[in-house]
């Protein structure tokens, strides 16, 4: 091919010529190399940058499941507000960037057109409020209070509206039926966290920007099935957010809806009546404090005795759930949560814990059999026991002589449990225990539950507390340095419990098993516990983790998940025992403390047979904690009221009250079945439709006031009232109203019994 | 090419008439370089499709009509092809003697530049308005009229068979002569085509048997060149950022790097065959910026993939190839320049071109010979290839 000889060409410029050939050559071969490196080998990583570079999702916020009752009816749903919305991506397609149809948007709205500007605006930081704060892709909201003629007028001319919609959207609503209120069990909810959003973004339900999130209660237990799941529209859009395809569409689902155990007849009933017994004790003197009962909080629970499953849980004070919805209110918050506010949010049936008193007693007397000791006795029931020069009174020094453990039970007498208690204490090794003690009492507790969580299906329950040898040991550890930095020997009364604690705080002492064994001391509880137990004696020994929550039906009624009952132990005590003490709880609503309260005001106990235990616990620097546990072959009932006074006298008209709304029971003890609210509890589910719509009964405006009512009309008549504290106590339940008041105490000299005071 | 030996041949053949001409053994349409022709015409019509995937739905720039810029692409190519039937025509050595009226012209052109009929498109003030929407680009002619100056002045004494090699005064001469233009566009500033300007210059010299101290002094002397005019703030801020983002394009993703990153990321998502034509979401989405002129390669890169893109610089690799063979085999040294200015220019604009868009260059307004939108641009390249072919018609066939 070379022609240098041809053309006289020098051999330079001929091999230049060759040079810029490879040069050319390279330059190419680079380039395919680089060609090679983006696309072949980085074309995974680029395409995946590129896709995330022109998708935008648009989401449709699923709708969340309704909370229902037994029977269906709704205790919490959605309302539909019409929501007029405007789409930015429609809006700046048009020349004008949509202002004209703002404009006229505004006009039949009759909202101002800078108003809607600043909606329809997105938030940056230079932008003030009003803003919107979401995806530019979503359809952002311009009012959700539309009246259905400005909806109407947006419809029916949609062409002078392009890109405005008016559809009916859900928000939150806790209807209250029949004005029962179940704030803390609904719980409430609120918008989703940066957070939580960031933590869910990658799980199989993960949270929207708008979405909100139960916060306490079954809203909160149940909001992943409650939730849905969000309808997600992927577009493909362009360099300036301009919609050129829709690349996959999810619809929305519908969140599912809860079926709970509760009636919320009987809730209201339980609610009123828990209201009116602390109200009716505000009213009463405490001869203790030389001042009126503060009944500053309360609590009962309605618990099926069967299944574990709850009928009705209130606490006192409660508050309007519905000022969760669309955001609270700083001041609302404040009511809510402030330091004068007595914490209404707090479900205190599941997180209010006290010294149970004297509805502790069975769990001793199950003990007691378990510690070989028979039933039958006889035991010593005296007016004091003493220990080593101490002295621990029974209730107005009030003697029985030798009885059963029943009859113990049914007249809560407290020397026979001292008695057994100190004894098992001794044989466990007294000052000195043994390396393996037995503990009887102590054991007895936890395998009834105490001290632990019982499991119900609602948020951030507590334990309570049984204050055996390990406990003691950890308390003593933890407080030891304090407790020796304050305590001073001869000191005041504070200091010297202090002072003993700083040296022998660690130990069981005899003081401490002795309180222990009528409920006092460092023993706490809750109520839901103590319903739970008595359920437990009520259905022959098992003993449920409670529920609330019954079934998860989906949105169009198809699918039912049922949630069963759970046994979760059982009881351990024999069928024998079982029976004798069950006996014993029978003799205490006919004959014992709690009689005045209902076999001696009409009460039916051959149709239906009562059973209950009567509580007063002392807390040290406050009044007593009114304890009532309750139980038919139904239900338990177990109310109590913090600085309320005696267990009968606080919350036995109130639970004798709930009673006859649950079974149609008159003042006079005449049972019409009409006016009975449940007799037996709620078995069937209530139908869901396939269109999503419930069948529930109508409620009426206040069960709790008509079943007063019903309850007086149908009556023998004989006992006119029995609400609040009219009905007359005979001598001797007078005695229990008041009794452990005096003898014991920080001003009745010191004793280890008053050692509790200091927790 | 067996049998050609055998011919006479010569500059002016035998005449002949009609079809009998055209296909004659020795006939002109015989002895043009047909893969360089086809390679440029493939080129220009995989540039249309390019060009119209690019612009079909930027309503902002073709007002309406999605054929705008297809239909003028199309035309471009025509007129074009016209230019270079016409170049064939007047034959290389025709037009050396009428090199100092096309240089003079072109300096004027680009001296109206900057008078008040210039105006400026993204930073460089490098375009003449003319009526009817059509505007013109002067420093695309001035790449052609400095090849053929310099090649006219290197070659005269060298061809007439006076010297072996260009004197220096002839260099200098010759330096002279394409610094003016140069001086001029970079006042524009166009720096991108002051480099391609610069780079053929350093081809030419190459190619005209200069002494290495002026091929070797012309690189120091561009480096230093470079640095200082870095130095002395001559460059706008935007050509500095540029700079920046291509040393690291991660800088700013939403400003400089904006261009870089979106192209890189257009191409890579391509992979081996593309997303398709008309199917690519970053061209369809308008994320690349200037995709129909200087980011062209981006939609083949993305629509038609590894493939497509090979398939670009494979098409450039035979035009240039074939350019180098003419360059050889040519007895005048005054062809063999032009025919390596040509190389010089194709090769670096087009490295240059793909080379920014694959991120291993940094951005300058450059088209891509042949396939990017853009009258003068694609004027100025088919005048070239009219150019190479009339050499390569007009060569003694020799034995």
């Amino acid at each position: 091919m070379t022609n240098i000889p041809e053309t006289g060409r020098t051999p330079r410029v001929q091999i230049r010529l060759v040079v810029i050939q490879i040069l050319v050559l390279s330059l190419l071969g680079t380039l395919g190399g680089r060609l090679w490196y983006l696309q072949i080998r980085e074309g995974q990583a680029y395409a995946k940058e590129a896709s995330g570079n022109h998708v935008q999702q648009v989401v449709q916020p699923a709708v969340r499941g309704s909370i229902l009752d037994a029977r269906g009816v709704p205790l919490a749903d959605n309302e539909t507000r019409l929501v007029v919305s405007a789409s930015r991506t429609d809006l700046l397609k048009m020349p004008d960037d949509g202002k004209g149809v703002l404009t006229k948007l505004a006009g039949v709205l009759s909202m101002t057109p800078a108003e809607v500007m600043e909606k329809v605006r997105l938030c940056d930081a230079k932008t003030p409020q009003p803003c919107w704060n979401g995806s530019p892709y979503q359809p952002i909201p311009i009012t959700d209070e539309a009246t259905p003629k400005q909806a109407l007028q947006i419809r029916e001319r949609a062409e002078d509206f392009p890109g405005i919609t008016a559809e009916p959207q859900a928000l939150r609503r806790y209807p209250s039926p029949g004005g029962s209120n179940t704030a803390q069990v609904l719980g409430y909810l609120s918008p989703v966290t940066d957070q939580e959003l960031q933590q869910a973004q990658d799980t199989d339900s993960p949270y929207l920007r708008s979405d909100q999130v139960g916060r306490s209660g079954l809203e909160r237990q149940y909001d992943k099935q409650l939730r849905g799941k969000a309808g997600v529209t992927r577009y493909e859009v362009d360099n300036l957010g301009r919609v050129i395809g829709e690349a996959k569409a999810d619809a929305a689902q519908a969140g599912s809806n809860l079926v709970t155990s509760i009636d919320s007849r009987v809730q209201r009933v339980a609610e009123y009546e828990l209201n009116e017994a602390m109200k009716e004790a505000r009213k009463e003197w405490d001869r203790n404090t030389n001042e009126r009962y503060k009944a500053d909080s309360g609590a009962v629970v309605v618990m099926e005795a069967k299944t574990g499953r709850v009928v009705a849980m209130a606490s006192n004070p409660s508050y309007d759930p519905n000022a969760w919805v669309g955001g609270i209110s700083a001041k609302d918050y404040k009511r809510l949560t402030g330091k004068e506010s007595n914490y209404p949010l707090l479900n205190r049936a599941i997180q209010g814990q006290s010294a149970p008193g004297s509805i502790f007693k069975v769990i001793p007397t199950a003990a007691a059999i378990n510690a070989g000791y028979s039933f039958d006795g006889p035991y010593q029931c005296s007016s004091s026991y003493s220990i080593g020069g101490q002295v621990f009174k029974n209730f107005e020094s009030k003697g029985y002589g030798p009885i059963s453990l029943g009859r113990a039970l049914e007249v809560s007498c407290d020397t026979v449990f001292y008695r057994l208690s100190h004894e098992e204490w001794k044989r466990d090794g007294g000052t000195k225990p043994k390396k393996k003690t037995n503990d009887w009492f102590y054991k007895t507790a936890h395998q009834f539950g105490l001290g632990a969580e019982t499991g119900i299906d609602l948020p951030n329950e507590v334990t309570g507390r049984i204050p055996d040898r390990q406990w003691k040991q950890d308390y003593w550890k933890a407080n030891k340095n304090a407790w020796c930095k304050y305590g001073k020997k001869g000191g005041s009364y504070a200091q010297q419990i202090a002072y003993e604690n700083c040296l022998e705080g660690n130990r069981m002492r005899a003081g401490d098993s002795v309180n222990y064994s009528i409920g006092q001391g460092d023993t706490l509880v809750t109520p839901i516990q103590m319903a739970s137990i008595y359920a437990a004696i009520s259905n022959g020994g098992t003993l449920y983790n409670p529920t609330v929550g019954k079934a998860v039906v989906s949105a169009d009624g198809r699918t039912v998940d049922e949630i069963k009952p759970k046994p979760r132990s059982k009881l351990p005590i024999g069928r024998k025992t079982l029976t004798e003490m069950s006996d014993a709880l029978a003799g205490v609503a006919t004959r014992g403390t709690a009689a005045w309260r209902f076999a001696d005001v009409g009460w039916p106990q051959n149709k239906i047979a009562m059973h209950a235990k009567t509580g007063t616990a002392e807390v040290y620097g406050k009044q007593t904690t009114s304890w009532f546990a309750t139980y038919t072959k139904d239900y338990a009932v177990v109310m109590t009221i913090a600085q309320g006074g005696t267990g009968s006298g606080a919350s036995g008209p109130a639970v004798r009250n709930i009673y006859d709304a649950l079974y149609g029971v008159s003042d006079g003890g005449a049972i019409d079945r009409k006016n009975a609210l449940l007799p037996t509890p709620q078995k069937s589910l209530p139908k869901v439709r396939t269109d999503g719509t419930i069948t529930s009964p109508k409620v009426s405006k206040d069960p709790a006031k008509e079943q007063r009512a019903s309850q007086q009309d149908a009556g023998g008549g004989d006992q006119p009232q029995l609400a609040g504290t009219a009905a007359t106590p005979t001598p001797e339940n007078r005695d229990t109203r008041r009794r452990r008041r005096r003898g014991r105490g920080p001003g009745a000299g010191r004793g280890p019994g008053s050692r509790r005071t200091l927790t | 090419m067996s049998g050609a030996n055998s011919f006479q041949v010569s500059g002016y053949g035998p005449q002949r008439a009609g079809l009998a001409r055209l296909l004659a053994r020795d006939s002109l349409a015989r002895r043009l370089d047909w893969p360089m022709l086809l390679a440029a015409l493939a080129l220009s019509m995989l540039g249309s499709l390019l060009v119209y995937s690019a612009t079909r739905n930027r309503t902002e720039l073709n007002q309406g009509d999605p054929y705008y810029f297809l239909i003028r692409h199309v035309l471009n190519t025509g007129i074009g092809l016209t230019l270079m039937i016409g170049t064939l025509w007047l034959g290389h050595r025709t037009l050396r003697g009428a090199v100092p009226i096309l240089y003079g012209f072109s300096l004027l052109l680009t001296l109206l530049v900057l008078t008040p009929l210039g105006s400026t498109i993204n930073g460089a003030h490098s375009w003449i308005k003319l009526p009817g929407g059509f505007s013109l680009q002067p420093s695309e002619f001035v790449k052609v009229t400095i090849i053929l100056g310099m090649a006219m002045l290197l070659a005269a004494r060298v061809d007439a068979g006076d010297k072996p090699y260009p004197d220096h005064r002839t260099v200098l001469q010759a330096l002279g002569l394409a610094a003016v233009p140069m001086l001029i566009v970079l006042l524009m500033p166009d720096l991108g085509s002051v480099m391609v300007m610069v780079v053929i210059v350093l081809g030419v010299l190459l190619a005209s048997g200069s002494s290495n101290r002026w091929v070797f002094g012309l690189i120091g002397t561009g480096t230093i060149g470079a640095l200082t005019v870095w130095q002395l703030g001559i460059l706008d801020d935007y050509q500095i950022a540029r700079f920046a983002a291509f040393a690291n394009p991660e800088l700013d993703p939403a400003g400089v790097g904006y261009n870089t990153n979106q192209a890189r990321i257009a191409i890579g998502s391509g992979g081996l065959t593309g997303s398709g034509l008309f199917k690519g979401s970053q061209t369809t989405g308008q994320f690349v910026p200037e995709q129909q002129t200087d980011f062209v390669f981006t939609v083949a890169g993305e629509e038609l993939g590894f493939i497509g893109g090979g398939l670009i610089i494979v098409l450039i690799g035979v035009i240039l190839w074939r350019a180098c063979r003419i360059a050889r085999e040519t007895t005048e040294l005054y062809g063999t320049i032009v025919a390596a200015g040509i190389v010089a220019w194709f090769a670096f604009q087009a490295f240059e071109n793909i080379g920014m868009t694959l991120g291993i260059m940094p951005v300058t307004g450059l088209p891509l010979p042949f396939v990017s939108y853009g009258g003068s641009s694609m004027f100025a390249v088919w005048v070239a290839v009219g150019l190479l072919q009339s050499i390569r018609v007009q060569r003694p066939m020799s034995a």
